[in-house]
């Protein structure tokens, strides 16, 4: 059971950590969508179960994106996140940021479950 | 073994199945976090940290930089001051106007696009047809056909050509070399790309600031009032000439030329005037200040200039401001984002201002034609070829729409039939042909190119020939203590009154008869009075022997300018910065008095009498924190109403208000005026009862809209003062802030319009600028240099503008330095 769950989590993080390194570099020069085929490759070929490559897939890219987001905001003072906060109706700007990372998120997870999901259709 | 197998093959289809599923709701997520849905931006375009909207986020720390650009001739050194505002030094001319073109697209592409795009009638390619009303108007005004003569004009010239392909190749190597996490973030909103500059976007500004400022008729209301008033009322009420006037021109100013014949009126115009027959408001305000005084009047016996122009406020800001040195010029201003030179500014010889002149020229002429095909019209008694002029407008998500156009000899029909017209257009008459002057050839830009570099009075005046549209008055300063002013432009030499009315196309006398020579418009030179002013009221006395219009702008802000300069001793620039925002109403001055005189206090309510004693104490000011400004606006507001609604409000036809002057000399001068009596109520009533029913009307809506008297009824409450970002972007505009001003007052700040710019100048051994406009230097609502200068504005202050005398010259305010040097 522990081998198990430790196996489990090593996969997990491999994957994730795939994921978040890959996207982080490609955001430097390639479309934002770059991310979805990153995350499905990632998943096609190092991917487990369903659960695990969605979220691992969720996670990295809503992380990388919450960084990025930041790395550019923060020493804006937010000024334009609240600018944009506004013009979308949103009470505050951490909802714009919060968005941002879900879109991120759930392109990345929906892709890396769409790449694990595709490979056991082809394996097996 | 067969069931097995097809088991396995089930399973394997279900997987398939599901990895199917998977990737097409993955695709589709993306494929709608692409794209454009109504108003929204492709969310996960814009949002997406890599590309969208987060890279526009600006640090406020912009360090210096070194960028190699091919097109140079040689070396660019721009310094950066606290506020961002650029300071070129180029080694020629060619790399100067390179290098503003450059940076002005670093600051302000967006704003540049969408102001060409607009003028050019070519919205819709990006807003698809919600934008296609404006974009047909602009089209069928003849925008496009009045700036590409222009650009004729301008590229006849080698040295504006010179220029503006300078200008227009340092914007395109700034678009060149953009990536798409770069685009203002405008782009990335309204999803698309910027476009190749080309030179003709130039001459758009200019047509844009035409329309703005010359572009407006009341001709078809005017002709209206006439079938319903007959031709005395119309003359009586719209007279030739404002009641209250303070001229530009000081009255009795010699005309030391011999002028030209003045036209004769044509013969169905006299009919017009004299026929027995009996055949909205304009907002009055919008305009701008400018005035010198002489050393004679300042403490340090050197002439100061001040100028503010008011527009309609938009971020990013109007003007963009820059210092601009090459071995030929030294000049420091403003200039509009998308055009060369500077507009208005100063060198150390000189300084000078622009604001609008009120001229005519713009007229409609009625057109008949042979027959419904109108290839051919009536003119000089004979048929006549029409021109046609094919405008094909681009709609985003639609096919594209081919707009004819038919050309006079006038020019464009602007609206041939009923359905062409939209609502909004209420004051364009259909079927007639509109004779514009932004529609001539023209080189503006030689105007500002010679006074960024002028020296002297005659270099003003010489500058002055080359400029056609929107007449401005020009005022000057220099350092060999001269002060001028010139309403100046090219001005239609015309017969009294002729474009006061829609005029019969048919008839040749109804033609323009060429131009008032520009050694001719009226000028004034260092006047007895030592100064000179200007706000947009008449040029004249009624002495000129040309016409120019029938109506000006009000003349409240002209006479307080002059009367305050009048009595003004060893002044200073400071007095000159609280001059600006002078919120002194004249029309108070005028009109209070006698409203107060027809007030029976026995005939109000408890209400009426506590708002009584508030405006008595009043001091006439529209000061953010006065509740008697307030009372008395609105006062004025009924006042006005009451007089005119019954005869001139009309759903089924577009008539002309009086004006406020005429309104106030029926006041002053004719208080049994049938005008007072209302018309849709049997009793006869008085200037007394109109007095007192509009003063119990503004208090009655005071009280109903901001309760009971106190903070809530401060004139800077009531007024709304905001500044809108250009698409109306909530969240990138200031929202409403408290302010004082009012349209007629000095600090014309109203609304959404007011002081676009707001500059002093010293002359003297070492000229000094002082300057603010409301917003800053960068068109990034992301940028810390967005809105920096906005509160500065604001609260009436001005910024010491810094005005370095050599690329080299030591200054604690510069901050970082942008070098541009050619490819090697």
């Amino acid at each position: 059971m522990t081998t198990f769950l430790t196996d489990q989590t090593k996969k997990i993080n491999m994957l994730f950590l795939v994921i978040i390194i890959l996207s982080f570099v490609s955001a430097y020069f390639l479309p934002w969508w770059v991310v979805a085929i990153v995350a499905f490759f990632a998943a096609f070929f190092i991917g487990k179960t369903s659960g695990q490559s969605f979220w691992s897939g969720f996670g990295a890219v809503f992380i990388v994106w919450t960084l990025l987001a930041l790395f550019k905001s923060i020493p804006n003072d937010n000024m334009l996140a609240k600018r944009v906060a506004q013009l979308f109706q949103l009470p505050n700007w951490i909802w714009i940021l919060l968005i941002t990372a879900l879109i991120g998120g759930l392109v990345s997870g929906m892709s890396a479950l769409s790449g694990v999901l595709v490979k056991k259709a082809f394996k097996n | 073994m067969h069931f097995a197998y097809l088991g396995h093959g089930q399973f394997n289809l279900m997987k398939l199945f599901k990895a199917l599923f998977s990737v097409a709701v993955t695709l589709l997520l993306i494929w709608a976090l692409q794209t454009k849905f109504g108003e929204a931006p492709p969310i996960g375009a814009f949002l997406n940290p890599a590309t969208g909207f987060w890279q526009n986020a600006e640090s406020k720390n912009i360090s210096s930089d070194s960028l190699q650009l091919d097109g140079l001739q040689g070396r660019v050194t721009i310094r950066y001051d606290e506020h961002r505002i650029p300071h070129i030094f180029a080694q020629n001319d060619h790399d100067l106007y390179y290098a503003q073109g450059y940076i002005t697209a670093r600051d302000r592409l967006w704003q540049m696009d969408i102001q060409t795009r607009s003028a050019a009638g070519r919205l819709a390619e990006i807003a698809g047809p919600k934008a296609l009303n404006i974009d047909r108007y602009h089209r069928r005004m003849g925008m496009t056909y009045g700036a590409e003569n222009t650009l004729k004009g301008m590229m006849k010239d080698p040295v504006t050509k010179v220029v503006i392909e300078a200008y227009t190749d340092g914007v395109n190597h700034y678009i060149r070399h953009l990536s798409k996490r770069d685009y203002p973030i405008e782009f990335k909103l309204l999803d698309y790309a910027p476009e190749q500059w080309k030179p003709i976007n130039c001459a758009y500004l200019l047509k844009l600031m035409s329309e703005t400022l010359a572009g407006g008729s009341d001709q078809f209301a005017m002709t209206n009032n006439l079938k319903r008033f007959g031709a005395k009322d119309v003359n009586d009420l719209f007279p030739d000439y404002p009641f209250h006037e303070d001229p530009i021109i000081p009255v009795g100013t010699k005309w030391d030329f011999k002028p030209l014949p003045v036209p004769k009126p044509s013969s169905d115009f006299i009919a017009q005037m004299t026929d027995n027959i009996k055949p909205k408001e304009r907002v009055p305000g919008i305009g701008s200040n400018n005035w010198v005084i002489a050393g004679s009047k300042s403490a340090s016996g050197y002439p100061i200039l001040a100028n503010d122009p008011h527009l309609n406020l938009t971020f990013p800001s109007i003007w963009y401001q820059l210092q601009m040195s090459s071995p030929t010029v030294n000049v420091y201003g403003v200039s509009l984002p998308g055009a060369p030179c500077i507009v208005i500014g100063y060198n150390q010889k000189i300084s000078w201002g622009v604001t609008n002149v009120d001229a005519d020229i713009l007229d409609w002429y009625q057109v008949r034609f042979k027959d419904n095909s109108k290839n051919e019209y009536w003119y000089n008694n004979q048929w006549n070829k029409v021109k046609k002029r094919i405008e094909a407008i681009h709609i985003r998500g639609q096919k594209p729409l081919y707009d004819t156009v038919i050309y006079t000899h006038h020019g464009p029909v602007v609206y041939s039939n009923v359905s062409q017209k939209p609502k909004e257009r209420e004051n364009i008459p259909i079927g007639d042909a509109l004779r514009w002057v932004a529609h001539d050839e023209s080189d503006e830009f030689m105007t500002f190119y010679l006074l960024n570099r002028g020296k002297n009075y005659d270099d003003y005046r010489k500058a002055l020939t080359y400029y056609t549209a929107p007449a401005q008055n020009f005022i000057f300063a220099s350092n060999d203590k001269d002060i001028a002013i010139t309403p100046n432009g090219k001005i239609p030499l015309k017969f009294k009154d002729q474009g006061k009315f829609i005029m019969d196309g048919s008839a040749p006398a109804n033609d323009w008869h060429g131009w008032i020579p520009y050694d001719q418009n009226p000028t004034v030179k260092n006047p007895a009075r030592g100064f000179v002013s200007s706000a947009n009221q008449s040029s004249t006395d009624q002495t000129y022997p040309y016409y120019i219009n029938w109506r000006f702008e009000l003349y409240d802000r002209g006479k307080r300018i002059n009367d305050r300069l009048k009595v003004m001793q060893n002044a200073t620039v400071d007095s000159m910065q609280l001059m600006q925002m002078d919120n002194y109403s004249m029309r108070a001055q005028d009109v209070l008095p006698a409203l107060m005189k027809y007030l029976d206090p026995s005939k109000l309510g408890k209400r009426q009498l506590e708002a009584l004693q508030i405006i008595k104490k009043w001091d006439k000011h529209y000061d953010a924190s006065s509740e008697g400004a307030s009372i008395f606006n609105a006062w004025w507001l009924k006042f006005y109403g009451m007089t005119w609604d019954d005869e001139f409000a009309d759903k089924k036809m577009l008539l002309n208000y009086p004006s406020f002057d005429r309104t106030e000399k029926l006041l002053l001068t004719e208080s049994n005026s049938k005008w007072f009596d209302d018309i849709n109520t049997p009793a006869k009533e008085t200037c007394t009862d109109i007095v007192i029913r509009s003063f119990t009307a503004a208090v009655n809506e005071l009280l109903r809209k901001y309760g009971q008297p106190g903070q809530k009824w401060q004139w800077g409450n009531i007024k709304d003062s905001h500044i809108n970002h250009l698409a109306g972007l909530p969240g990138f505009g200031t929202g409403h802030f408290s302010a004082g001003g009012t349209a007629a007052v000095i600090n014309a700040l109203k609304g959404g319009n007011g002081p676009s710019w707001r500059m002093v100048v010293q002359m003297g051994p070492q000229v000094k600028g002082y300057g603010i406009f409301p917003g800053g230097e960068s068109g990034n609502p992301g940028s810390y240099f967005y809105e920096d200068l906005f509160n500065t504005w604001k609260d009436g202050k001005l910024n010491e503008l810094l005005f370095l005398g050599a690329e080299n010259e030591k200054s604690e305010r510069i901050k970082s330095t942008l070098i541009l040097n050619k490819t090697k």
